[in-house]
């Protein structure tokens, strides 16, 4: 009944009620928000990179390498000598080596030559078809396929380079042969074939120009997982030192990343929590002022016998119950945003969001922030109602 | 029943009271008159238990409830006096029926909706129900502020200046009203007034000075 009593007037007075549900939903939304993208990017990030110990790339920017060779986001830091890169990829240390070559894409979407291998390190299984076999023949990941359209037997031009406006490879075309499963991972917006397709295709292009009898085969870079872990920590020097290459560990890289855009997200955290005590003083001056209006409401239950602990929990539970809608709100609202953001990701940087997803601790921790500002704001409000002068607010009534 | 002996109440040191004796029975009807400022309003608060007298005792059916805590004094109140006040305050932000069911609840933890129904619709007030209080006229408001003070069957039933904003007519009709109810329940009715109208209607009468 002091519950029922507490909801109904918390929406007689549909204002105020609005005011402050509305300033706690849009911290708690952000909060989830944060909780959530910070949660699954990392998740994404340590996901892709598993069974990456190194990557062994051109000379330049180790983040750039990194973020082209695992995550498909950055342009490559340059092409390297396939034969100087097999030296490496056949060292006893190594147990994989996955070797990537980039040169065209199709309407946006990146042609990686490369292995059956890679395929595999994401657990990427063939839905339909068959993986590549021959040259020209592409296996299309599962979102390229929903979103293009594509099926097998599709054939299709390529453009040269990583943009979509690029020049375009008339003379060869690939064939759909197979498409992915669904992984969640990289591999759903790439589409694949082998590394011969991409020398091909380059090798046939510049030929027109200049006679070339033994161009040098290229690659991006190679993923490598050890066999021997000694190596992740002495091959970066030992690369730099003898070859024109580097060797970067994604897991420094994308560790050094984190910290840089974690003082963004801080910022944003601190920023909800102090719109989050924002709200806690507008329910405190909302109650606190409704107070003035029901001193002689709460004497007359008084006289009707109620308890001085019942018009405090009266109080308390009016703020809590706005509470509890504002968070209601506020973790609906930012799972919205999270689906928002996931469609932009997605295009932009090959990454999914899933809003669904719910943090128990975190949130719960969110939660019961939320609830204690509650607590706080009416703390003043219900000793005050608790304290009060039946007899005197009825005289004066 | 309810009877006083040798009340008396202060304010700090400048006011000071001393009232006279009262006994009620069940049933019957006390009027206790006495111009503003003689300590009306006060003495129906320390019959109604929401103030502590200085000195003397408050007696219900052989209960003295002066030594009561705070904590018992809500909830003997709650059961055994109903208070009709001055003006007519409700809970804003419930229904008609929802007031006098609190009332109920808060007293005996029990709803008891079909008694508080058909004691509204005895006040003739069925068509306001689902009302807020404060859609209802000054009388009407009246009627429900009875019914809220005897839905727990009180013992005794205290109404604080129940006239002051009516008209002649009505003010005879609430006098009857009270008086019957008082009798239909069997319970003790005290009115504090210094409205002369009602000072022609009832007998038995005690005035402060």
């Amino acid at each position: 009944m002091i519950a029922k009593l507490g909801w109904k007037n918390i929406w007689f007075k549909p204002l105020n009620t609005l005011l402050s549900v509305l300033l706690l939903s849009s911290s708690v939304a952000i909060i989830t928000l944060l909780i959530l993208l910070q949660k699954q990017f990392e998740e994404q990030f340590s996901s892709n990179a598993d069974n990456i110990d190194l990557v062994l790339g051109a000379q330049g920017s180790p983040l750039q390498l990194v973020l082209s060779s695992v995550y498909q986001v950055d342009a490559p830091t340059g092409n390297i000598n396939y034969d100087s890169a097999r030296v490496w990829m056949r060292h006893p240390f190594i147990k994989s080596a996955i070797p990537l070559a980039y040169g065209d894409n199709y309407l946006g979407y990146k042609i990686v030559g490369t292995t059956q291998d890679y395929l595999e390190k994401f657990n990427g299984k063939i839905e339909k078809g068959k993986i590549f076999e021959k040259e020209f023949q592409v296996v299309v990941g599962y979102n390229v396929a929903q979103k293009l359209n594509l099926r097998i037997g599709d054939k299709f031009n390529g453009t040269h380079g990583g943009a979509k406006e690029g020049e375009k490879h008339e003379e060869f075309q690939y064939l759909v042969t197979g498409i992915t499963t669904q992984t969640g991972k990289v591999i759903d917006n790439l589409i694949l074939s082998n590394i011969e397709s991409v020398w091909a295709m380059h090798g046939h292009s510049h030929n027109e120009s200049e006679e070339v009898q033994e161009e040098p085969k290229e690659i991006t870079s190679v993923l490598l997982k050890f066999r021997n872990k000694m190596g992740i920590v002495t091959w970066p020097r030992i690369i730099a030192q003898n070859t024109k290459m580097q060797a970067a560990s994604p897991a420094i890289e994308i560790n050094r990343l984190f910290t840089l855009f974690g003082i963004g997200l801080k910022t944003l955290e601190y920023m909800a929590y102090g719109i989050m005590l924002i709200s806690g003083v507008s329910i405190f001056i909302a109650l606190f002022n409704r107070l003035k209006e029901r001193e002689y409401e709460f004497a007359l239950m008084r006289l009707h016998g109620a308890s001085r602990i019942q018009i405090l929990s009266l109080v308390i539970a009016e703020s809590l119950f706005l509470c509890v809608v504002g968070f209601f709100f506020g973790t609906i609202l930012g799972r919205i945003a999270l689906g928002w953001i996931s469609n932009t990701a997605t295009e932009e940087f090959k990454i999914e969001f899933n809003p669904a997803e719910v943090i128990w601790d975190k949130e719960g921790y969110l939660i019961l922030s939320t609830l204690i500002v509650g607590v706080i704001a009416a703390v003043i409000p219900a000793i005050k109602a608790y304290r009060m002068n039946i007899s005197k607010t009825l005289a004066n009534g | 029943m309810i009877v006083t002996k040798n009340l008396t109440f202060s304010y700090g040191n400048e006011t000071h009271f001393t009232f006279p004796d009262i006994v009620c029975n069940a049933s019957e009807s006390v009027l206790i008159t006495g111009n503003s400022g003689v300590g009306k309003t006060t003495l129906l608060h320390l019959l109604g238990g929401l103030l502590k007298p200085s000195s003397g005792e408050v007696i219900f059916d052989g209960i003295n409830i002066s030594p009561f805590s705070e904590k018992q004094m809500d909830a003997f109140r709650g059961k055994n006096i109903g208070v009709v006040l001055q003006q007519n305050h409700f809970v804003e932000s419930i229904s008609v029926l929802e007031n006098i069911m609190l009332a109920s609840w808060l007293a005996t933890g029990k709803k008891e909706k079909q008694k508080a129904k058909s004691l509204l619709e005895h006040l003739h007030l069925e068509k306001h129900l689902n009302k807020l209080p404060s859609q209802l006229s000054v009388g009407q408001q009246q009627r429900v502020s009875i019914a809220r003070a005897l839905i727990n069957n009180p013992k005794v039933l205290l109404a604080d200046e129940p006239t002051s904003s009516l008209d002649d007519a009505n003010t005879l009709k609430v006098a009857t009203l009270l008086e019957n109810l008082a009798k239909e329940y069997n319970t003790a009715l005290i009115i504090v007034t210094h409205d002369s109208r009602l000072k022609q209607r009832f007998s038995n009468q005690i005035s402060l000075s």
